[in-house]
């Protein structure tokens, strides 16, 4: 049996995502996602869902998240609760085991996407507490003196920002791919598949802004695919015409609506020094 | 075939291990990656590379062994890297060249012979080797090159060395909004922190609470503790202006790091050297000032001091009252950095020059010997190492 993923009607995936994702489903192995922000990474997950028609589990890492907290948390605070009470339920352990993402995943009936978002924010020590859990796929319940094992090992899509280095030996056991920024024709691709009816030459001119604005040296948070995709909404909702967008007088005009592509106060500032510098010179 | 392409992969220094290798044969047995060059390109890249950084090494290796080109190796590691060459074009001077410059004269022969060539001088001029101007070797002017240069009318300094500034300007408050590879540095500065419990009690404690509450016969009894807090106190020292502009991306984004790491962090701002005062917004810098003493008494001794500045300037600004190009220090930055440092036994200065170069400023060098050797580069590497070195006392 294999499994095909060839993109979705909302996600543009290129030949060698494609591959990524299709080995590390057949092979079943996490699939580490990295890339500049902005650029898909924890959609993928939602994508690879949606297309192989699967349930999405999704564990968001925090820089407080323990690997633990995946497998499962002993309620202590509960149970003491429960035996001033006089609670029945307090005699059974079980009761007071809360169940983590991973052991949700493990229990799932039908084989699981698992996403670990973000796994670059919590500590150092994060990946290596999983290693165990990753390689086969069980774990074990202390309090409850009970083995944990996968039903179906989950389809699993890690995420990194690149903030921390990961340990080598939680990388022997992922395949890895690096999302790329988009060139020029897959960016069309995807903005054709999200604004399916947006005219050609419009698209074109503010392709050309976008990718212009990418190379003002300096900026401090480049604008990026979502950046793009927000930005075109709102000149669609402003209707702003075309003739706005044209760059017959190229950097020397700011574009509308600039404020959807530039996210740093300071990015601002820069750009349109440049701008005002260029429209001196040029005069 | 392909254990030989394993093996070119390991030795172009990409780290592959057999379990990597295995899972990529696994993947071509299950036909995952199809008849073309192109998917079995992919899926390699996919199974055995876990990082982008290698990715343009693994495409030569690719490359190299699937043409069956002979001398990969060489072009691997042969070429001269683009960095090491934008930083050469940078230098524009070799050392010796710097070295053949003679320092004319000495300090007051300096000063009147400004005095006078600035009454002489009636019209712009460029290069040369006598006259106040630009890109010449006069040590009057600006662009040019002199170690004892006094710099006149240019807006970013070149050489890192000036006397004095005769251009007034204002200095960029260092901004700590700069998201970007703060991460890296507030990493490096945590072995610095210190949990303390103190102050009010606003925790609950799980284990002491079980604990009291078993010793109670199974009547809760509830335990609190403080929260935990990051104890270290540290002062900041912040050069700014001047020679440091060109490192002022580096310095924002250490800047940023401290203040989230540490909540008891003072800042101060300084130019070139300590001297009497200091000031903490640059903007108000000539009408709010902090007298060195002043802090001395408000800061006890277990503070931390972090100094960063690049400590390229003149040696006179060290070493000679009246040296600093602010304005007339009774006292040399020496003496001031001496008392600094018996005040504050933990301190290391950070700079933000590459460490290759320090030995070719006599000013940094100077600094050096001031701090105790307590100078480290301001990269990840060094500032692990200045972290250390913070904790433990100068003396």
């Amino acid at each position: 049996m294999k499994t095909r993923f060839a993109g979705t009607d909302t996600y543009v995936a290129t030949d060698d995502l494609m591959m990524a994702v299709n080995a590390a489903v057949n092979l079943a192995r996490p699939l580490l996602v990295k890339g500049e922000p902005g650029t898909g990474k924890t959609q993928l997950a939602e994508e690879i869902a949606k297309a192989l028609d699967r349930p999405l589990i999704c564990w968001h890492i925090k820089s407080t998240s323990k690997a633990q907290q995946g497998l499962y948390e002993y309620d202590a605070v509960a149970r003491l609760r429960d035996s001033q009470l006089g609670d029945e339920r307090v005699h059974d352990i079980a009761n007071y085991i809360v169940k983590g993402k991973l052991w949700e995943a493990f229990d799932s009936e039908l084989q699981p996407v698992l996403l670990i978002d973000e796994i670059d924010k919590a500590d150092i020590e994060f990946p290596n507490d999983l290693l165990l859990e990753l390689d086969r796929m069980e774990f074990f319940v202390y309090e409850t003196q009970r083995r944990v094992v996968a039903k179906h090992r989950p389809i699993m899509v890690i995420t990194s920002n690149n903030e921390k280095e990961l340990p080598d030996a939680f990388l022997r056991r992922c395949f890895f791919h690096y999302i790329r920024f988009p060139d020029k024709a897959t960016m069309e691709r995807i903005v054709d598949v999200h604004f399916p009816g947006l005219k050609k030459r419009l698209l074109r001119d503010a392709l050309e802004v976008f990718f212009d604005l990418r190379e003002v040296p300096g900026l401090k948070k480049k604008p990026s695919t979502s950046e793009l995709l927000d930005w075109i909404k709102l000149l669609l909702a402003e209707d702003i015409p075309r003739e706005a967008l044209r760059s017959d007088a190229p950097r020397t005009a700011i574009p509308p609506l600039h404020g959807a592509l530039l996210k740093n106060e300071q990015d601002v500032h820069l750009f349109e020094r440049l701008i005002f510098m260029n429209r001196r010179d040029a005069r | 075939m392909l254990v030989e392409f394993f093996h070119k992969l390991r030795n172009a220094r990409i780290p592959v291990s057999v379990t990597e290798y295995l899972a990529m044969l696994e993947g071509l047995q299950l036909h995952v990656a199809g008849c073309s060059a192109e998917e079995f390109y992919y899926l390699s890249r996919v199974t055995l590379v876990k990082d982008e950084k290698y990715f343009d090494r693994f495409d030569k290796v690719f490359s190299a062994h699937f043409e069956g080109l002979e001398e990969w190796f060489e072009q691997l590691f042969g070429d001269i890297p683009e960095e090491w060459l934008a930083k050469q074009a940078e230098l524009l001077l070799s050392d010796e060249e710097k070295r053949k410059i003679k320092t004319s004269g000495g300090w007051e022969a300096l000063m009147k012979t400004l005095r006078d060539r600035l009454q002489e001088q009636t019209d712009r001029h460029q290069g040369g080797s006598k006259w106040i101007g630009t890109a010449g070797t006069s040590p009057y002017g600006a662009y040019g090159f002199n170690p004892e240069g006094v710099r006149i009318g240019q807006d970013r300094s070149r050489n890192h060395r000036a006397v004095k500034v005769w251009d007034r300007r204002e200095y960029r408050n260092l901004d700590d909004n700069v998201s970007l590879g703060t991460r890296n540095l507030k990493l490096a500065l945590r072995p610095l922190r210190r949990f303390a419990r103190q102050g009010a009690l606003e925790e609950l404690d799980l284990d002491d609470t079980i604990r009291a509450t078993a010793r109670n016969a199974g009547l809760l009894d509830i335990k609190m503790i403080p929260q935990r807090h990051n104890a270290v106190k540290v002062l900041l020292f912040l050069d700014v202006g001047g020679s440091m502009d060109i490192h002022v991306r580096t310095c924002e984004e250490l800047f940023s790091a401290a203040r989230s790491e540490f909540k008891h962090l003072e800042y101060f701002y300084f130019h070139n050297f300590l001297y009497d005062f200091v000031w903490r917004d640059n903007l108000r810098r000539r009408s709010e000032q902090i007298t060195l003493m002043e802090i001395i008494n408000t800061y006890g001794r277990d503070h931390k001091v972090i100094i960063v500045g690049d400590a390229s300037m003149s040696p006179y600004e060290i070493s000679m009252p009246g040296g600093g190009i602010e304005y007339w220090n009774e006292e040399a930055g020496a003496v001031w950095a001496s008392r600094l440092l018996a005040a504050y036994p933990y301190a290391v200065w950070l700079n933000p020059v590459a460490e290759s170069s320090w030995r070719y400023t006599q000013s940094i060098q100077m600094t050096q010997a001031l701090m105790k050797d307590r100078m480290f580069p301001l990269t990840l590497k060094g500032l692990e190492d200045g972290i250390n070195a913070l904790k433990q006392s100068v003396n």
